[in-house]
């Protein structure tokens, strides 16, 4: 681990404090001066005595691509909801699921994070393996029909990234997503 | 509080009840530790947002409000975690229903123990013996 300046670390761990004291006041639930001071006291103690690594990277927001981004998110989030409900509960049980690889293109540990947790949650997939050096994401697909359904399902994964990507990657990593070909990218 | 808000409360409180109830169904009847994962975190975090949705209107007070929202918002970030470790870890120990598999892409060197522990399922034999093999 390199030692920084002080001040670059400082100024890296700022929104961990924003969102430490944001935690803080949501628990007591109303606003007053002393909240927030103890709220930031508290955020200080944390970071002094557990520090952690800072995030590099993916820490813009285009709100536009963050809409589209959310409206699929709770789309996805109800429809896999419901669809795995209905798998439980319908007399047939599951019979055929896969493994599958994806190669992704987003090269940061931040928009892979978001990825991974984004694909959990919407139908059919579940991360069972990230290689960070390769961007090599391993999901497990729950009811496949057949080979034409898994093809789909990994073009939907990626369609979640580009999704991702567009809402919160840096220029380089967007320019990463039209730059891989096309037969990667669709069924 | 109207009568709209009572209707719209209880049948997100319902809903995201049975919900929670399918996950725990999918957990009985799901074939194995993979696809049970799928039903411990869709449903159920569906499940827990749609009651706290629930118990938000229900509750007077925005300092009720604010708590549930962190717990929805934490649901949906420890949920996947979970779910990924203990598949993560039953991939490598071989609890993988393979004849339901249609294909396998994560296959081969690394990814899963050689080493016999005594608790694998019969049709994934491990290639070396280890300490809980019997020595027949």
């Amino acid at each position: 681990m390199t030692v920084e300046p002080a001040a670059t670390r400082l100024r890296h761990q700022v929104p961990l404090i924003v969102w430490l004291v944001l935690v803080w006041m949501l628990l007591w639930g109303t606003w007053s001066w002393a909240n927030l001071l103890s709220g930031l006291l508290v955020a200080l103690a944390v970071l002094t005595l557990l520090p952690l690594p800072h995030v590099v990277g993916g820490a813009r927001v285009r709100p536009v691509p963050l809409l589209a981004f959310l409206g699929h998110f709770v789309v996805d989030l109800f429809v896999s909801g419901a669809q795995v409900a209905w798998q439980t509960v319908r007399p047939r049980p599951v019979t055929r699921s896969a493994i599958v690889r994806v190669q992704l293109r987003a090269d940061s540990d931040l928009l892979l994070t978001m990825v991974a947790e984004a694909l959990s949650l919407v139908p059919g997939s579940l991360v069972l393996d990230l290689d960070r050096e390769e961007k090599l994401i391993t999901l497990h697909l729950l009811q496949v029909r057949d080979l034409a359904a898994v093809a789909e399902e990994k073009a939907s994964v990626l369609r979640t990234e580009d999704r991702l990507v567009r809402a919160f990657g840096s220029p380089a990593d967007v320019a990463r997503l039209s730059a891989a070909p096309a037969a990667e990218r669709l069924p | 509080m109207t009568a709209w808000d009572d209707v719209v409360a209880y049948s997100c409180l319902l809903a995201g009840a049975a919900l929670c109830l399918t996950a725990g169904l999918g957990l009985v009847r799901f074939p194995d530790v993979l696809s049970r994962m799928h039903a411990g975190t869709k449903p159920q975090v569906l499940g827990v947002l749609l009651v706290m949705v629930g118990a938000a209107i229900r509750l007077d007070g925005w300092a009720n409000a604010w708590m549930l929202l962190l717990v929805a918002a934490f649901q949906l970030l420890t949920a996947p975690v979970s779910a990924q470790m203990i598949s993560r870890v039953a991939y490598r120990r071989r609890h993988v229903r393979r004849d339901l598999l249609l294909v396998d892409e994560f296959g081969g060197a690394g990814h899963q123990d050689v080493r016999h522990h005594g608790d694998e399922p019969g049709d994934a034999p491990p290639e070396q013996p280890g300490p809980g093999q019997p020595s027949s």
